[in-house]
């Protein structure tokens, strides 16, 4: 038998600081790599590094995208890390973020009349009881018949994609369209006001971090967050202390739906402006990397939804300047994932050196 | 804070030697190029690169173009758009349809800076939009098609019922019908741009059903090497770009798309001075639409047809929509002689006689 010189051991007691400083070191030795990539593509990683890190944030106009584009990360994103501790694995965020868009728009094009306080709430609420009911589905379907909720709450996904399709290639369809597949405009009271003049920046990112701050207290200091971490620790002791879980699968999914939804009514009113049915940019399978990277604690989901967004700007930026591939960025994120998953291996192992 | 965090940074990559302010010759015009799909070997974006690579060779250093591709038309196309345009392009060229309201907005923003946008309705001061006329590569392509085909039937798999979809089934099925009248051309929707799986499901149930010349108007290469992985007892026609390398045997000749001269004699004048904005909406005439070279199977005579018709739309003295056309129900549309307007073309949603399947609503 072949005798490797490293072994793997378990450790005697995780490295309990260790567990929050992992992302740290992760996101260290994905720039780190990042640098050697540029090296081996024959650039100057330096200018790698800025073009990618720094250039996308470095005015203002900048500043306001990185936080645009972090916002339905965070929400999707905090939704999720909800489920995820109680082992609700809800997969299907990408479908519930369509669905709120789609009902938010659904307000939007029945009462284009109502004032803005007035409508603005409305879509709120529409979105999220869309996305709630998206959720609802696989919460209903786990606790009636065990189905499993990652499989059931994933292929939703497609037939999101499917519903919203026919919303806007039929019912919805811009008469003035020439037959493209979106809605009309959005009239202005139905879109969310922005705060950075020169910017798109809207209130959402507010929400966003209102929904991140409710959810931290509702975790830390509740009965409710105490009993969805002890379901996510142990179903048995859950059980043994009368906890429901199939109650925490419903809260883990409807709280996951609807603040998809919610998400999913942020990017209509907020950048699109329109139902189209490209409205779903992968945001919802994204946040599973926020919530994860998040550690899923809501100050860490806050926090990894800006650093997934700025890898998405920098992208973007090392193409325009660098003449360099997009998708780069899909190789910082693996790369991220890597190491995330690699420092907590050794979170709760050590390396053995043998003989 | 903020601000401390960017001097740091900018302290940061000060000491790490940061030497992307290298000089060199400042050309005369920069054009940033924004794309849907990812490059790949064929398809949309494929050909808009080939005239990017035109306008490179033809002006040299006079111009320097950069490109951004596999652009989503949702909210990240308008930040693409903006970073192009705040970052001393002097023309953006964005190249899908759904970037239209992102293009709209930020060429208000930036009225110095000149905006194309390929196939949409919307213009401005600074804002033009630039089309080819498909349909009339759809009509040499249905032609052929029509001589070529045993079974009378062919196959059409096509993305959205929009009218640039509906303006090609509707010429491949007049050109088919043209040389044969006894010809239907069966449809099936994928409702994608861009699925390969779909489309290839949707060429094989073409196939099933007896259809001998397949088309498509999607993105991918896979109907075409649907075809050329069957019995190859059926012809293939490639869409946007020269597919044969994917249909050797099978690939009869395709609809080509060529930007290269348009976006040469734009950033021309640019640089001259003489730029202003005018939408376009090109064809043969202006060189912007071809067909590929003729698969071998393909008689003489009928390449000689094809050859005339060719040089008639050059001419302007042929156009694939000269009625009488006749839609689905048998009403007249058009009166025999006349010529479809560029607004009826712009709103058909309907289909021709002769189509099989049923227009979708």
């Amino acid at each position: 038998m072949l005798d490797w010189p490293i072994r793997i051991v378990r450790r005697d007691r995780p490295l309990a600081r260790m567990r929050y400083l992992s992302p740290l070191m992760a996101i260290v030795l994905m720039m780190l790599t990042g640098m050697l990539i540029f090296l081996a593509l024959g650039r100057d990683p330096a200018e790698g590094f800025y073009t990618f890190f720094i250039r996308p944030i470095s005015s203002l106009y900048g500043f306001g995208e990185l936080l645009l584009k972090a916002t339905p990360l965070m929400l999707c994103g905090i939704g999720l890390a909800i489920g995820f501790r109680a082992n609700v694995w809800n997969i299907g965020a990408e479908g519930q973020f369509m669905l709120g868009a789609a009902g938010a728009t659904g307000v939007a094009l029945t009462f284009p009349n109502l004032p803005a306080f007035l409508l603005l709430p409305l879509m709120v609420v529409s979105g999220a009881l869309a996305g709630m009911a998206w959720g609802a589905i696989p919460a209903w379907l786990k606790t009636r018949f065990n189905a499993n909720e990652i499989l059931v709450s994933l292929m939703l996904v497609y037939v999101a994609g499917f519903l919203v399709s026919w919303l806007v290639f039929s019912p919805w369809r811009d008469p003035m369209g020439f037959g493209f597949p979106q809605t009309e405009m959005l009239s202005s009271a139905a879109l969310l006001p922005r705060i950075l003049p020169g910017t798109r920046l809207n209130i959402a990112i507010f929400l966003a971090i209102a929904l991140v701050a409710i959810t931290w207290i509702v975790l830390q200091h509740t009965a409710i967050g105490f009993r969805l971490r002890v379901t996510g620790r142990s179903r048995s002791a859950a059980g043994y202390a009368g906890f429901s879980i199939q109650r925490a699968v419903w809260i883990g999914l409807l709280c996951g739906g609807g603040a998809a939804g919610i998400a999913g009514m942020t990017e209509v009113a907020g950048p699109m402006g329109q139902l189209t049915d490209k409205i779903a940019l992968g945001y919802g399978f994204a946040a599973i990397i926020v919530a994860f990277l998040g550690r899923l604690h809501p100050l860490g989901v806050l926090l990894a939804s800006l650093l997934m967004a700025l890898l998405f700007l920098g992208g973007e930026q090392v193409q325009q300047h660098m003449n360099l591939p997009k998708s780069i960025s899909m190789v910082f994120q693996g790369l991220l994932l890597f190491y995330l998953l690699g420092a907590d291996l050794l979170v709760n192992y050590r390396l053995k050196w043998n003989g | 804070m903020k601000l401390g965090m960017r001097r740091a940074a900018i302290a940061a990559i000060a000491v790490l030697g940061f030497g992307g302010m290298a000089a060199h010759a400042q050309p005369d015009v920069k054009v940033g190029f924004v794309y849907v799909s990812p490059l790949g070997e064929a398809g949309w974006s494929y050909q808009h690169e080939l005239g990017r690579q035109a306008l490179e060779a033809a002006l040299g250093d006079q111009v320097e173009t950069r490109y951004v591709d596999n652009v989503s038309e949702g909210a990240d196309a308008e930040r693409v758009i903006r970073e192009f345009a705040s970052s001393g392009h002097d023309l953006v060229i964005a190249t899908s349809f759904g970037y239209m309201n992102y293009v709209e907005r930020v060429s208000q923003e930036f009225p110095d800076v000149q905006f194309l946008h390929a196939t949409g309705y919307k213009d401005g001061a600074n804002f033009a939009n630039y089309n080819a006329r498909f349909y009339e590569g759809r009509y040499l392509t249905g032609v052929i098609a029509g001589h070529m085909s045993e079974t009378e039937t062919l196959g059409y798999v096509a993305a959205v019922p929009i009218p640039e979809v509906v303006q090609g089934i509707n010429a491949f099925t007049r050109g088919a019908r043209s040389v044969n009248p006894d010809i239907e051309v069966r449809v099936i929707w994928t409702n994608s741009w861009y699925d390969p799986g779909r489309e290839r499901e949707a060429a094989n149930t073409l196939l099933a059903q007896g259809a001998d010349v397949l088309t498509h108007h999607t993105d991918s290469t896979a109907v075409v090497q649907a075809v050329e992985d069957s019995d190859r007892t059926a012809w293939g026609v490639g869409y946007h770009s020269d597919m044969s390398e994917f249909g050797p045997e099978t690939h009869l000749t395709a609809t080509t798309h060529h930007w290269g001269d348009y976006y040469i004699d734009v950033v021309e004048s640019v640089i001259e001075g003489t730029y202003a904005p005018s939408n376009l909406w090109g064809g043969h005439a202006e060189g912007m639409i071809d067909i590929a070279p003729l698969n071998d199977a393909v008689p003489a005579d009928v390449a000689a047809e094809i050859e005339d018709l060719q040089a008639s739309m050059r001419d302007g003295e042929f156009h694939p929509f000269t009625g009488p056309v006749v839609n689905q129900a048998g009403e007249v549309l058009l009166e025999e002689g006349a010529v479809m307007s560029d607004s009826d073309l712009n709103q058909m949603n309907y289909f021709v006689e002769g189509v099989a399947s049923e227009f979708p609503n």
